[in-house]
């Protein structure tokens, strides 16, 4: 697991637009430099909304990426369910955050439907 | 008397990059707040402001977790901004003026009392396009963005930000430019995760009830692991409205709140405050 590197990926993809331009052009080159999982690098290369949120991608650099790859508003937060229904709940991160012998994610208590 | 004007406002991708989605029986209530966000923008105006500080919230768009400070100013010439896909977020790339004399020299002054880190070069998100889409839709006040690290934990404690808030208004009160507070941040949300869109309303308006009447100990006497099981990730950014109120000094007047607006998944609020002596 290196979260970290997932996030920094990400987090210079999204506010960088050299780093944006070198990953359209090979995503391989692009993850290079990162010390990421199989399943990490596929995630990210394959734009996998879902994969990444349950790996624990804090939501303002993955919602950045959504953005990124023009992924409307809906899907992005249907991708979220989707990725917890088919790898289950958030693995690490903030939204897997503990306290007091809680925890606080509710990754299995998803409203659909309305909310934005 | 520098510190001209302090106030808070929500801040949200959604607020301008969702608008069109809001449900037709809630557009009345969407108008009302970028209403209310005009007559925000009118006060600063009015209140004769030479330069607007923002106080927002860090949303990695400066700052990673290889060094992620607690509090930031960018003191440089010029901002750059949204990071954010502009057709996503609907506002432009822009270039915003800053305020580096003014800038630095409130720095100076602040870090008598708070360590404060400082930045050249400035990359705005939505924590601080959006606040300015509507406060200097011309881009014409000079701006000093601020942020508080707000998602990152750890966090800073909010006695800390209550300090912050206090140094801030120390540093502005010795200038010659007559300066504008902002901050800018949720209260309950849940951005950004499949929970985006809920609010806590109760939890919010006890919240706003204490930020109005300035009772800083009830303000300062939330835990994170309570912020977090109430008011989402997206509670840390009450830094930013605590910071604002904590400048200010004076009770606030509580112009707009509504949580009837899901898609912009935070709940609208305006709010100003009284400049204490």
């Amino acid at each position: 697991m290196s979260l970290y590197q997932v996030q920094k990926f990400l987090y210079n993809l999204n506010r960088d637009d050299r780093t944006q331009k070198e990953f359209g052009r090979n995503k391989r080159q692009a993850l290079a430099a990162y010390d990421l999982t199989q399943e990490e690098y596929i995630a990210i290369e394959s734009g996998d909304i879902g994969l990444l949120y349950v790996l624990g991608v804090n939501g303002q650099i993955l919602m950045h990426y959504g953005a990124y790859l023009k992924i409307e508003w809906f899907d992005y937060l249907q991708a979220m369910r989707d990725g917890v229904s088919k790898y289950g709940p958030v693995r690490h991160g903030i939204y897997a955050m503990k306290g007091q012998n809680r925890k606080y994610a509710r990754v299995s208590q998803l409203r659909g439907g309305g909310g934005a | 008397m520098p510190l001209v004007y302090s106030g808070i406002l929500s801040h949200a991708p959604g607020i301008t990059g969702r608008s069109h989605l809001v449900e037709p029986d809630k557009e009345a209530t969407r108008d009302a707040f970028y209403a209310c966000l005009e007559r925000q923008r009118e006060a600063i105006r009015s209140s004769g402001a030479e330069a607007l500080v923002v106080v927002a919230a860090e949303h990695f768009a400066n700052f990673f977790m290889d060094n992620m400070p607690a509090y930031c100013m960018g003191i440089g010439a010029k901002h750059t901004g949204p990071i954010e896909d502009t057709e996503w977020l609907k506002i432009g790339k822009k270039v915003i003026q800053g305020a580096p004399e003014l800038a630095t020299r409130i720095a100076e002054l602040m870090l008598k009392k708070v360590d404060l880190a400082y930045s050249e070069e400035w990359q705005c998100d939505h924590g601080i396009m959006v606040p300015l889409n509507f406060l200097t839709p011309n881009y014409d006040l000079p701006v000093i963005p601020c942020n508080i690290n707000c998602q990152g934990p750890p966090l800073t404690p909010l006695n800390r930000v209550w300090n912050f808030g206090e140094a801030l208004r120390e540093a502005c009160d010795v200038q010659t430019e007559n300066i504008a507070i902002v901050g800018t941040g949720g209260i309950s949300h849940w951005p950004a995760t499949p929970d985006s869109g809920k609010i806590n309303e109760v939890w919010d308006r006890q919240f706003l009830e204490r930020l109005m009447s300035q009772n800083k100990e009830q303000l300062l006497s939330y835990s994170d692991e309570e912020v977090y099981a109430e008011a989402g990730q997206g509670g840390f950014e009450i830094r930013t409205l605590i910071a604002a109120a904590a400048a200010a000094g004076g009770r606030g007047t509580l112009q707009f709140y509504s949580a009837e607006l899901p898609i912009f998944a935070v709940g609208c609020t305006v709010a100003s405050f009284e400049i204490s002596n």
